[in-house]
């Protein structure tokens, strides 16, 4: 740490000493800037919300009654001696990265981000910077996403086998972000629609409402009992793995939508019948790829396999550190 | 190469075994016999080229990778210790070719490119696996890199493949079980008379597979003690012993010949009076001893092809006679136990040969007598009781109902845990390999690994709290902070000048984690030398 440092970990969180603010805190702060809703990046309890327009019905719908300023991308604003600008980070609706300047120095902290084509959201925007802080959730080379259009017809080639056998096929994604791309996805190959479990539909509400375009989805919730599921494709989040809710669907294969599944130790473990790499993180060549495009000469890690995405860029000569946070590495 | 592909991923993603079969009967009921047959040995844990046909080493197939991939060795190593499995990172490493190439058979992928260049220069070598990698998608990449690294493990029981192979070919299943025991080529002549109707003039040079017994938690359900054999669990290695005219073979149970390493054994049966296959348990036992030596003494035995003088006067060998399957050319297995017993009784009483003889009766009156014997059976070097039920057939796998096997309670230890390992296959992100260990003044040697007997919740919880908690990294292995105590059950301690701390434990498990214990009172290396035989 030197005194030319935008951005510092403390205890509370990352923190901006020019601008006298977080970003994504875990404990409460007084200016909290949001990169995106989900939970392990937007806590309850901070003072003030900064976040960008398009993810604002996001954390409205899961951090109610609070106080949020709100920028469209691109837009600078001072907040204390920084100035600020919110730029797409490609990996869910309204996710930002946060771009910091101070006499003439810039950073930008990538929250979460990824590389590939989504229709639920914008896509990464390149920003040049001084340095660059970045997730390394999937921080080695063994991770290479497929194409998600191949992914998603394998999902719908799933359902159809499942439904010859009178199997329901459940999908599990993660309720905010990965279940509306899916489900986004998934128009290119069929126009059946979808069951979502509760924690499922809201999300989708809120998609819905933003404008985004997806199949056409059925609570599960509102069928009556003895609804026969067969041959249907259900997405539910993980946590429903293993519940009573699943009893209603008594013949049933099971799958998962998340980068973890590139590799099959993952799989089993899990316990599915089928892993879906569809992920909404940047795999490794595309961590190293954004290293490059924003021709950062510093490059601090946060959370994910930090050790080798900051041992290979410190190989090409790129100064490197990392953060400890409190940020989750679910997919 | 792409059906067998598309076979391993059915197999791999299903966990039915009913589905399983479906799959593996599907594809043989389609396939080449010249690709059936090495799917076989595939499938069976066999290895391409056996042990002596080199064609890429684990660390040549690191090198080549990280040349191909564009990536420094230290980032194939961690990759492989973050996947746990070197086919399967040798493929994430690499995208899938733009265009398909023409599918070549497995059978000449092996015959023709792979087996042509064993034991080759590295070049040639490196120019072959370089191409498959660059030319095959990803399925059929893993299964190639799985015919480079050995066993497919895929869970499928050699069983279950002997069923889909009766299903469609209306063998009886054990048939194809006795003419699959030992080595067999696999070539389309092996695979068609696999599945043959007609008996062969092999079959009557082939073993019998083995019958074995199921673990017996308590004689409760058993019935009448009249219905049952008892006899000792000896703690040795199960043998068959086949004598055919001048034909003698000794089979393992895991199907390989002994002929050979056991040359005392072989004299014996050259002298019995009739043709016989002869099921049995192989010790070392000294003439005149009333107990077995350790298990220590048969190991010496075990790795020697050909036993020099002295290991054969240190630790000769007896064979304990459990069953009789064949006399005289007669197959006897369908027979009540009682009935084989009898015969084999009067095979060996007229034999007379000490290293030959019979697994005596234990005489008991009733369950509790039972027990009472039973909780003498460490001192006197058994493992526990077998119990056989007096009209059982001699059938083969393991089939719970006839036979059990009623083992002594483990002994046990508390020891701290000090070192973890990531696992393979399912617990190939986890940290599941443990070493623990004792006290020694102040010190805390190593004295087991254990693998399992923790449940999946458990396993969660202890691989997040040695991430947390490592010291140092040693390649794939952590030392942790000693903190955990875990109460391992083991079934005997014998001396050892192999391991550090001067002793081997055998089959060490986890029984409980001891959340109560303070590592400062897990037990001394002391507790155990004293249990030590």
């Amino acid at each position: 740490m030197n005194a030319r440092d935008l951005v510092v970990a403390t205890p509370s969180g990352l923190y901006c000493t020019a601008g006298d603010f977080h970003i994504d805190p875990w404990k409460p702060v007084a200016r909290a800037v949001i990169t995106h809703g989900h939970g392990d990046h937007a806590r309850l309890g901070m003072g003030e919300y900064y976040t960008s327009r398009a993810g604002l019905p996001i954390l409205q719908w899961r951090l109610t009654g609070q106080t949020f300023h709100t920028f469209d991308y691109g837009e600078s604003f001072d907040i204390g001696g920084a100035r600020v600008s919110l730029h797409s980070a490609g990996h869910v609706l309204g996710s930002a990265q946060v771009r910091i300047e101070v006499d003439g120095e810039v950073w930008i902290v990538s929250g979460d981000y990824k590389r590939q084509p989504d229709p639920t959201c914008a896509p990464f925007e390149v920003v040049r910077c001084d340095t660059f802080i970045t997730e390394a959730t999937f921080g080695l080379p063994v991770y290479r996403w497929p194409r998600t259009s191949d992914v998603a017809r394998d999902i719908v080639a799933w359902r159809d086998a499942c439904a010859e056998r009178g199997e329901t096929a459940i999908l599990y994604c993660y309720a905010l972000g990965k279940s509306q791309r899916v489900l986004a996805e998934l128009m290119a190959f069929t126009d059946r629609p979808a069951y979502t479990h509760g924690a499922i539909e809201t999300g989708v509400h809120v998609y819905r409402a933003a404008g985004v375009s997806m199949l056409p989805t059925i609570a599960v919730g509102d069928q009556p009992r003895g609804t026969d599921f067969a041959g249907e494709l259900v997405i539910a989040p993980p946590s429903a793995a293993g519940s009573a809710w699943l009893r209603r669907f008594r013949k049933a294969q099971h799958g998962f939508a998340s980068g973890w599944m590139r590799i099959r130790g993952n799989r089993r473990r899990r316990n599915v019948d089928r892993g879906f790499v569809i992920s909404d993180h940047a795999d490794w060549p595309d961590l190293l790829r954004t290293v490059r495009e924003t021709g950062a000469r510093r490059v601090i890690a946060t959370h994910g396999n930090t050790d080798a995405l900051v041992r290979a860029l410190n190989e090409e000569g790129i100064r490197t550190g990392t953060f400890e946070t409190q940020f989750g590495e679910d997919d | 190469m792409r059906r067998f592909a598309a076979l391993y991923r059915e197999l791999d993603q299903s966990t039915g075994t009913l589905d399983k079969r479906a799959a593996l009967a599907a594809y043989f009921r389609s396939a080449q016999p010249s690709d059936a047959a090495w799917a076989l040995r595939l499938l069976s844990g066999g290895k391409i080229g056996g042990t002596k046909a080199r064609i890429a080493a684990s660390g040549e197939l690191r090198e080549w990778i990280a040349q191909v991939s564009g990536n420094a060795a230290w980032l194939i190593d961690e990759s492989y210790s973050h996947v746990g499995d070197l086919a399967e990172t040798l493929c994430l490493l690499l995208d899938d070719p733009a265009t398909t190439a023409p599918d070549v058979p497995l059978s000449e992928w092996i015959e023709k490119r792979l087996l042509p260049i064993a034991n080759a220069d590295a070049e040639r070598r490196r120019a072959v696996v370089v191409d498959a990698w660059q030319t095959l998608p990803f399925e059929q990449r893993l299964v190639f890199n799985k015919l480079l690294t050995g066993a497919l493990r895929v869970g499928v029981s050699q069983r279950l493949v002997q069923q889909a192979l009766a299903e469609i070919s209306g063998v009886e299943i054990a048939r194809i079980a006795q003419r699959m025991l030992g080595d067999w080529p696999p070539t389309p002549g092996f695979y068609t008379a696999l599945l043959s109707q007609e008996g062969s003039a092999e079959d009557a040079s082939q073993p019998f597979p083995f019958f074995l017994a199921s673990q017996l938690d308590d004689v409760e359900s058993l019935g009448d003690i009249a219905d049952w054999v008892l006899e000792w669990k000896w703690d040795g290695i199960r043998l068959q012993l086949i004598r055919r005219g001048e034909r003698i073979a000794l089979w393992s149970r895991g199907e390989e010949r002994l002929d050979g390493r056991f040359p005392e054994i072989e004299q014996a049966a050259a002298h019995l009076r009739h043709d016989a296959v002869i099921d049995g348990e192989l010790l070392a036992w000294r003439a005149g001893d009333s107990a077995p030596l350790p298990f220590a003494a048969l190991q010496t035995r075990i790795q020697r092809k050909k036993p020099g003088p002295k290991s054969l006067q240190e630790a000769p060998m007896r064979m304990l006679a459990y069953d009789l399957l064949e006399l005289d050319g007669e197959d006897l297995r369908e027979r009540p136990l009682h009935e084989r017993r009898a015969k084999l009784r009067a095979l060996l009483e007229e034999h007379a040969d000490p290293r030959i003889v019979l697994s005596y009766d234990l005489e008991v009156a009733d369950w509790s007598a039972a027990r009472a014997l039973r909780a003498t059976a460490r001192e006197r070097g058994v493992e526990g009781i077998m119990l056989k039920r007096r009209g059982s057939a001699y059938q083969f796998g393991r089939k719970r109902g006839d036979w059990w096997k009623w083992k002594i309670d483990p002994l046990t230890i508390d020891a701290v845990l000090i070192y973890a390992q990531a696992g393979h296959g399912r617990r190939s992100t986890l940290f599941t390999d443990y070493t623990f260990a004792l006290w020694q003044d102040d010190q805390l040697v190593p004295v087991a690994k254990a693998y399992s007997g923790l449940d999946d919740k458990e396993i969660l919880a202890l691989d997040r709290w040695i991430r947390a908690h490592t010291l140092e990294k040693f390649g794939p292995v952590r030392s942790v902070e000693p903190h955990h105590v875990f109460e391992l059950g083991f079934e005997a301690v014998n001396k050892s000048t192999r391991h550090k701390s001067g002793i081997a434990v055998r089959f060490p498990r986890i029984l409980r984690w001891r959340h109560d214990k303070p590592f400062a009172e897990a037990d001394r290396l002391d507790t155990l030398k004293a249990l030590a035989r």
